[in-house]
């Protein structure tokens, strides 16, 4: 068992007829430690050289557009030296034994894999190279390489990876921990901005998401669940949907009550999706009572008041007297803050294609997380793990969304059920209404700060969803949650409501909501020490470059310098017309430090104009492909601006009001600013980009709409009515 | 009943009732999978193709409704000179984030720039307000326009 301190050397080696050369190697490492049930040593990489010097690289991780297919293959490319041009990528199947967790999510892959996929790379060089040099009879440490080709210089030979890729395969596999890696300096593809690899294919139309997915004698199908969550069918017109041209069959799902598994529903399946579509509105479903069916965002929020009143459910953290401190405050500000649920809204609604065949099935699945479906699949239609094969299909978004697999659950039911390959499609309004939401929250805050400007002391009582003590999914809020650790005084208080609607990771989960409460009142507190909200912050981050210890250890110099940086870049201080400000915030997740100013212009019936977002971001000493990196922070920025502009899922009676881009708009290409975005290349190791860049932008629109208007927005989304002026 | 289309310049035929919006008619029954389906209101933009020209919501017309007109999808658009710039712009600027949207962001595009060559930020912000990209590659779309038009992009 490997202990994460060895990397064992390859243990398995092929040579595939007229393939060349094929390498997998056994790698220990984070990723392998990391993985829940700890299989040990897992296969992670695989490098294919075939003789005419194409070289296939397998891409470990599924992709929903943060690049993965692309940045992971980058980083053996780079090692191995090869040429770009010479490279293809080949997307991986599920495969947990041979590349161990795939999974897009929490800005990982970075981090997992920088160090392990460069040596892979490497390892495969020094094998390509050791095979030259044998047949030359010359050291090893006399060759070069270059564009997939080894040199010897002093001979003047020079052979292909391809003409060597056979030998290769008998050299001994050197060592994974010791194989040298490149300088910085020296790389060649590494930092360069590369463009994805199914660029061309996506700008023509090629058929590449599940929605695209075509089988042999697939059929058709959408599946109705109950508007109230986990509801069961107490009757359907199974007959009338039936009696549609095309209907193959309608058919009642029983379905469990575990929210994230398959849920009781009607399947309509068809010849092709619109006949099962239409099919649908014949159901007349009645749905049976449900205790949910009573539940409401209204009511939510009034418990939640209720309960800001009362003793907390427990506290998380309690450093110094806070009480004390705030009745010694020069000025204390007392404040609300509440934020929505909000919807996924991938562009491509949930889908997935099942083929259950002779009990073994075969799934088609733009998931950002194939193993745990694997494992769902099983369990739900009691199917062996191992006789379950799952294509990772990209995903036409991810955001968190499909990092669950109800979708894929329902497919392999109905394809069980009808005895056929099944392409399940949900409609955009199911997809709205059966989301994994970002959780609503309410945090009650009192601050204080003396003459000095200093804050003396905090309080947030954070009402979260819940029960039992435990925080409903991506409902939770650490107890080193900024500013912990950075005041004296601090006290953390939780209390909880009792919540059926089911709630999951959204990008930068925690984060995206947190972010905007925690730093739009340090912005309140700055305005009540009459203090530049820059030079606030900076002083409430300190000048100690780290805060505790790791793996929770927040580096305050790597945020200080960003926030400098963004301050700088955005003119922080000039003068704006009346009715524009600037706002700043900074966030610390995803092990990324960023900084962000919004400029904003505030008209007088309140509509609000972006006009422009400067990002100072620190993620490490190396962007790995800055093409994709920079339409990361763009997005995430627009993300967020989205959402704090437009986004609110409303539950009433039990269900979701809102149901399709009419009722919960998305940020079109009019409202979209200009974003610069800069980079601190500091000394640390290179972390992810899916998700950091989010959190900040909201309290920075936030803060930037007080300066620009005087009103301090403590409610999202933003309610453009209460910054009226004319 | 039996349709005939004229889909990417050529004559084919979709037995499907009349009722069936086109989007589905290209996707499952001709298997034309570049149009994609994102919200079945015509809010989104994903299914956009082109009739006679113009950029039209392929989720909200009824194939009974279309006749002789000429359809034109993201797999046939490239084979005109404005198409073709488009799709090479999209692709030297690595638009795409998922790229769910962007064949209908595409179709948009290609439709502006036959109108309107040189098209204004105005112009972009009108023609293309239509088409949501949820990844927010917009910065993107933006300077894609501008380089296929052949106009200066701000840095």
């Amino acid at each position: 068992m490997a202990d994460g301190s060895h990397l064992p050397s390859a243990n398995r080696r092929d040579v595939l007829a007229g393939a060349g050369l094929v390498l997998s190697f056994a790698i220990a490492g984070k990723a392998g430690a990391a993985e829940a049930g700890g299989a040990g040593g897992k296969l992670n990489a695989y490098v294919r050289v075939a003789p005419d010097n194409s070289v296939t690289i397998v891409a470990k991780n599924p992709e929903v557009g943060q690049g993965i297919k692309t940045m992971l293959p980058m980083l053996i490319a780079e090692e191995l030296d090869v040429d770009w041009a010479q490279v293809r990528t080949e997307q991986a199947k599920n495969d947990f034994a041979t590349y161990g967790r795939q999974f897009a999510g929490g800005s990982m892959a970075t981090p997992l894999h920088w160090d392990e996929l460069r040596r892979v790379g490497a390892a495969a060089r020094m094998m390509l190279v050791a095979a030259a040099a044998q047949g030359w009879g010359v050291p090893a440490t006399e060759c070069t390489t270059a564009a997939g080709v080894v040199h010897h210089a002093g001979s003047k030979r020079k052979a292909t990876y391809g003409s060597l890729a056979t030998k290769a395969a008998s050299v001994t596999v050197p060592d994974l921990k010791t194989v040298p890696l490149k300088d910085a300096k020296d790389y060649k593809i590494i930092g360069k901005p590369l463009r994805q690899v199914d660029t061309d294919a996506i700008v023509t139309g090629k058929p590449l998401f599940g929605i695209d997915v075509v089988v042999p004698g697939m059929l058709f199908a959408t599946f109705e669940k109950a508007p109230v969550f986990g509801a069961k069918v107490a009757s359907a017109d199974l007959a009338a949907a039936k009696g549609v041209k095309g209907v193959r069959d309608a058919f009642v799902v029983e379905g469990g009550t575990v929210l994230d598994g398959l849920l009781p529903g009607v399947a309509v399946v068809a010849d092709n999706w619109w006949a099962a579509r239409k099919a649908r509105d014949k159901l007349n479903i009645r749905w049976a009572e449900h205790p949910t069916a009573s539940q409401s965002s209204a009511a939510f929020a009034a418990q939640a008041l209720a309960l800001s009143k009362a003793a907390p459910g427990k506290t998380e953290r309690n450093d110094g007297d806070v009480d004390a401190a705030l009745k010694g405050a020069a000025k204390t500000v007392e404040a609300a803050y509440a934020y929505p649920f909000i919807s996924h809204a991938n562009l491509e609604p949930q889908n997935c294609t099942a083929h259950f065949k002779d009990g073994k099935v075969e799934i088609w699945a733009p998931t950002q997380n194939p193993e745990p479906g694997r494992q769902l699949v099983a369990k739900t239609l009691g199917v062996a793990p191992d006789d379950i094969t799952i294509h990772m299909i990209r995903g036409g978004g991810g955001f968190g969304r499909r990092l669950m697999n109800d979708y894929m659950v329902e497919a392999v039911w109905i394809s069980k059920q009808v005895g056929a390959p099944v392409k399940l499609l949900w409609t955009r309004e199911d997809d709205m209404r059966h989301d994994f939401y970002r959780p609503a929250g309410w945090h009650f805050l009192k601050g204080g700060v003396d003459a000095a400007g200093e804050i003396v002391g905090w309080h947030d009582h954070f009402v979260t969803l819940g029960e039992n003590g435990t925080p409903a999914r991506s409902a939770g809020m650490s107890p080193t949650e900024f500013p912990a650790r950075f005041l004296t005084n601090y006290r953390y208080d939780l209390s909880m409501v009792p919540c059926g609607v089911p709630t999951g990771p959204l990008r930068a989960p925690g984060s995206n909501a947190i972010s905007f409460v925690v730093q739009s009142f340090i912005d309140e507190l700055a305005h009540a020490a009459g203090a530049d909200p820059v030079a606030f912050r900076l002083k409430l981050l300190g000048d100690k470059p780290m805060v505790g210890e790791p793996p929770s250890g927040y580096a305050a110099g790597r945020m200080a310098a960003v926030v400098k940086l963004a301050a700088e870049k955005s003119g922080w201080g000039r003068k704006l017309p009346k009715g524009s400000g600037l706002g700043v915030a900074f966030h610390y997740s995803h092990l990324g430090y960023f900084a962000e100013v919004v400029e904003v212009a505030v008209a007088a019936d309140g509509a609000i104009k972006v006009v422009k977002v400067w990002v100072a971001a620190d993620v490490g000493r190396q962007v790995i492909n800055p093409f994709g990196a920079l339409n990361q922070i763009e997005g995430s920025v627009l993300d967020g601006l989205s959402g704090a502009l437009h986004q609110k899922i409303t539950i009433e009676n039990g269900a979701a009001v809102e149901s399709n881009f009419t009722d919960y708009p998305l940020m079109r290409i009019n409202e979209a600013p200009p974003i610069e975005t800069h980079f601190i290349k500091s000394d640390n190791s290179p972390t992810g980009l899916g998700e950091p860049a989010l959190p900040p932008i909201v309290p920075a629109l936030c803060n930037a709409i007080f300066a620009a208007t005087g009103k301090r927005i403590r409610q999202l989304p933003i309610d453009t009515a209460m910054l009226k002026s004319g | 009943m039996a349709f005939k289309l004229n889909v990417n310049g050529k004559t084919l035929s979709a037995d499907v009732d009349g009722d069936t919006p086109l989007l589905w008619v290209l996707r499952d029954t001709l298997g034309i999978l570049g149009p994609k389906y994102g919200c079945g209101v015509a809010q989104c933009g994903a299914c956009t193709v082109h009739v006679d020209g113009a950029p039209m919501r392929s989720c909200a017309i009824p194939v009974e409704g279309l006749g002789a007109a000429k359809i034109v999808t993201i797999e046939g658009v490239g084979a005109g000179a404005v198409g073709k710039k488009v799709q090479q712009a999209w692709s030297e600027l690595d638009v795409a984030q998922c790229g769910y949207c962007q064949a209908g962001q595409i179709m948009s595009a290609t439709a502006l720039l036959t109108e309107k060559p040189k098209p204004t930020d105005a112009d972009i912000d009108e023609a293309m307000a239509g088409n949501i990209c949820r990844c927010a590659t917009y910065t993107r779309i933006r300077a894609a326009i501008k380089l296929a038009s052949g106009q200066k992009t701000e840095a």
